[in-house]
């Protein structure tokens, strides 16, 4: 590979990780709030062909990217009410998710299969940035979206570690009687957890369909999502080591067919599973190691003050 | 009693109106399709339809369809179902229904089952076609080859079955025939639609200097991703014109609609083939989308006369000698490849760089 191979590979990896920083950090939120929700594939689908529909519709894809945050937040409010005010399991929950949203979005897309997208996202150089050399065109020639997902992953991490809010949300994930007793509704902050985590994987999704395959497919997520949870374990919920996570995906995704034309030997289906392999060797260590502070200690319990 | 008269003379009344319109749709041929993608608005399984929507406009046929049916034993559902209801004549659209097809063809001897061959074995009740789309692909070929200024084209292609790999060849002939110099890079999706994965496979050939990609896939990806770079592409499966009117060459174009009249034209009098049908440029099964204005009025002109020559059969495409990518010769000078030959293609010719189609 050459050194302008090299950098067009780190820009793709990139450009694919994006849709895994916006489900991932969506994801996280969730889950450190203590509800699992493995419905991201179902709501990213749907956020992909709501966002697109706008976008057709008006020509603009912000307004596309905004139908996909309110689609987004809506399914998973679903869930939330499902999970947080019932109580209801919340593996079989996001499953029933996961897959209402592939039907949904495979009805609501049956109009939008082939029609081209008048507005894409398209990328534009950073004024400056765009220039400086190596850096400038893996990070800043993108689109904005990608741009807006850097900001996401650093702010993320930022309030989950540093603000009173991001605490409180924390502790509803880790201890909510303990969160209770401080005063915290665990009820509405994990309500706003969830929402805003779907919103985010909408927008993942619309990701998809607004700027990476400016086009409407079905199942055009072919299996991101779930990625996304599972680079949410792998990133042992912290946003940062997320953005390495989604970006090393990227980088594998990218990989593969380069490796094809490098002319090395070897299987494009065992490349395929790298990402994977990844991620199950660090759930191991994870769970041998039993590390502090990595699983958010109360996930996937409901939480019903006892009166 | 008299309500109850009433009632049984509209009963009666009604049931014999029933009656004369369900002979009335006897007359009618009544046909189904399934459809492994679902149709959208390009692509394999939309030309398809394009079959069933010529079917029922000039054979006024009673057609049915069901999209996004996996090539496993769900599709011997659907056929079990559509059987039931009367429509025995089956246009199964995927080579992956075949084992399954001849399956339900032994269980119901008057149903006509047409699938898409290679034939991997047939029953009197079945029959399986195909095109020869290494014809038109080397035609696409002439004009990648012409078109290049970089001397590098690329190739988006899908599964390594022997079908793909003999249109990679082809192109690569196409493409050689008029600059011999050209490098041509394949890589293989293993997906016949995942658009993502195409869009990918694409810009890794665009980013490795490509400034044609041609594809063997089902949706305009690869070509977007052309266009987008400020490049041009290659269509496949249908008409990919409007998907990037600036980018698109032309493009390999399946249809379907006259081979499938003269199947049902000849169920409807009683007469069925088992066969193995090979259609292409001659009898038209195989076309060519609109040419780029760009493209040279003599380069045009040699894609027609090669196609006519193609057509005729006095030009041949895959003539010796030929080497493998080892450089092994698999075909001596002075012979041509017989269809069987082709078919059984799992080797990619001298000179086309990607990994070969063995390769796990």
């Amino acid at each position: 590979m050459t050194p302008d191979q090299i950098v067009a590979l780190l820009a793709a990896a990139v450009t694919a990780g994006a849709p895994l920083i916006y489900a991932g950090v969506g994801e996280t939120l969730a889950e450190r709030s203590g509800v699992l929700n493995l419905g991201v594939e179902g709501i990213m689908l749907v956020g992909a062909v709501c966002g697109f529909a706008v976008a057709v519709a008006t020509g603009n894809p912000w307004l596309g990217a905004l139908a996909a945050l309110g689609a987004g937040a809506l399914l998973a409010a679903g869930h939330a009410v499902l999970t947080v005010t019932l109580g209801a399991e919340q593996v079989t929950s996001g499953l029933a998710l996961a897959l209402y949203g592939t039907g949904l979005s495979a009805f609501l897309g049956k109009p939008l299969i082939g029609v081209p997208n008048p507005a894409p996202f398209r990328a534009f150089p950073v004024p400056g940035l765009g220039e400086v050399p190596v850096l400038g065109p893996i990070l800043f020639r993108q689109d904005a979206l990608v741009y807006l997902s850097y900001g996401l992953a650093l702010a993320t991490w930022w309030w989950l570690a540093r603000t009173k809010p991001g605490l409180h949300l924390r502790a509803c994930g880790e201890s909510p009687e303990a969160a209770d007793a401080m005063g915290v509704n665990v009820a509405a902050m994990r309500y706003g957890a969830v929402i805003v985590g779907g919103a985010l994987a909408g927008l993942a999704g619309a990701y998809l369909s607004l700027a990476y395959t400016p086009a409407w497919t079905e199942n055009m997520t072919g299996g991101l999502g779930w990625i996304a949870i599972a680079l949410v374990i792998f990133s042992t919920w912290n946003p940062l080591r997320l953005l390495g996570g989604a970006y090393l995906f990227g980088a594998v995704d990218a990989l593969g067919f380069r490796v094809q034309l490098l002319g090395v030997e070897t299987s494009s289906i065992l490349l395929r599973m790298l990402p994977y392999l990844f991620t199950l060797t660090v759930l191991v260590v994870i769970t041998v190691a039993r590390r502090q502070a990595s699983v958010p200690a109360a996930l996937g319990r409901p939480y019903f003050r006892e009166e | 009693m008299r309500r109850g008269i009433g009632v049984l003379v509209t009963v009666v009344v009604l049931s014999l109106l029933a009656g004369l319109g369900a002979n009335a749709a006897q007359a009618r041929p009544r046909v189904a399709f399934i459809y492994v993608g679902p149709i959208g608005d390009a692509g394999w399984t939309f030309q398809h339809d394009q079959a069933r929507r010529h079917l029922a406009a000039t054979l006024n046929a009673d057609t049915r369809y069901v999209e996004s049916v996996p090539e496993t034993a769900e599709v011997a559902r659907v056929m079990e179902q559509f059987i039931r209801q009367g429509y025995t004549t089956i246009f199964a659209t995927a080579f992956g229904y075949q084992n399954f097809g001849l399956e339900v063809a032994r269980r119901h001897p008057q149903a006509r089952i047409i699938g898409i061959g290679p034939a991997i074995g047939l029953a009197p009740n079945v029959k399986t076609i195909y095109g020869r789309i290494w014809e038109g692909r080397y035609l696409t070929g002439i004009v990648a080859g012409r078109m290049t200024r970089t001397n590098t084209i690329g190739f988006v292609a899908a599964h390594p079955i022997t079908t793909v790999v003999a249109g990679v060849n082809a192109f690569a002939l196409g493409v050689w025939s008029v600059n011999p110099n050209a490098r041509i890079r394949v890589v293989w999706t293993r997906t016949w639609y995942d658009p993502p994965k195409e869009k990918a496979a694409a810009k890794a050939l665009l980013d490795a200097g490509a400034d044609v990609v041609a594809q063997h896939q089902d949706t305009p990806s690869a070509l977007q991703a052309a266009a987008e770079a400020g490049k041009m592409g290659v269509g496949s499966e249908s008409n990919m014109q409007r998907f990037a009117p600036g980018a698109y060459l032309t493009g390999t174009i399946w249809d379907w609609r006259e081979v499938d009249a003269a199947i049902v034209r000849g169920i409807m009098a009683g007469q069925f083939t088992s066969e193995d049908y090979y259609g292409g440029l001659a009898d038209k099964m195989v076309t060519l989308g609109p040419m780029h204005a760009r493209v040279p009025a003599d380069t045009v002109r040699l894609v027609e006369q090669r196609r006519d020559e193609i057509a005729r059969g006095t030009f041949q495409i895959f003539r010796g000698p030929l080497a493998d990518q080892s450089g092994r010769e698999r075909l001596p000078a002075g012979k041509t490849m017989t269809l069987k030959e082709i078919l059984a293609f799992d080797w990619l010719l001298r000179g086309i760089e990607g990994q070969a189609p063995t390769s796990r």
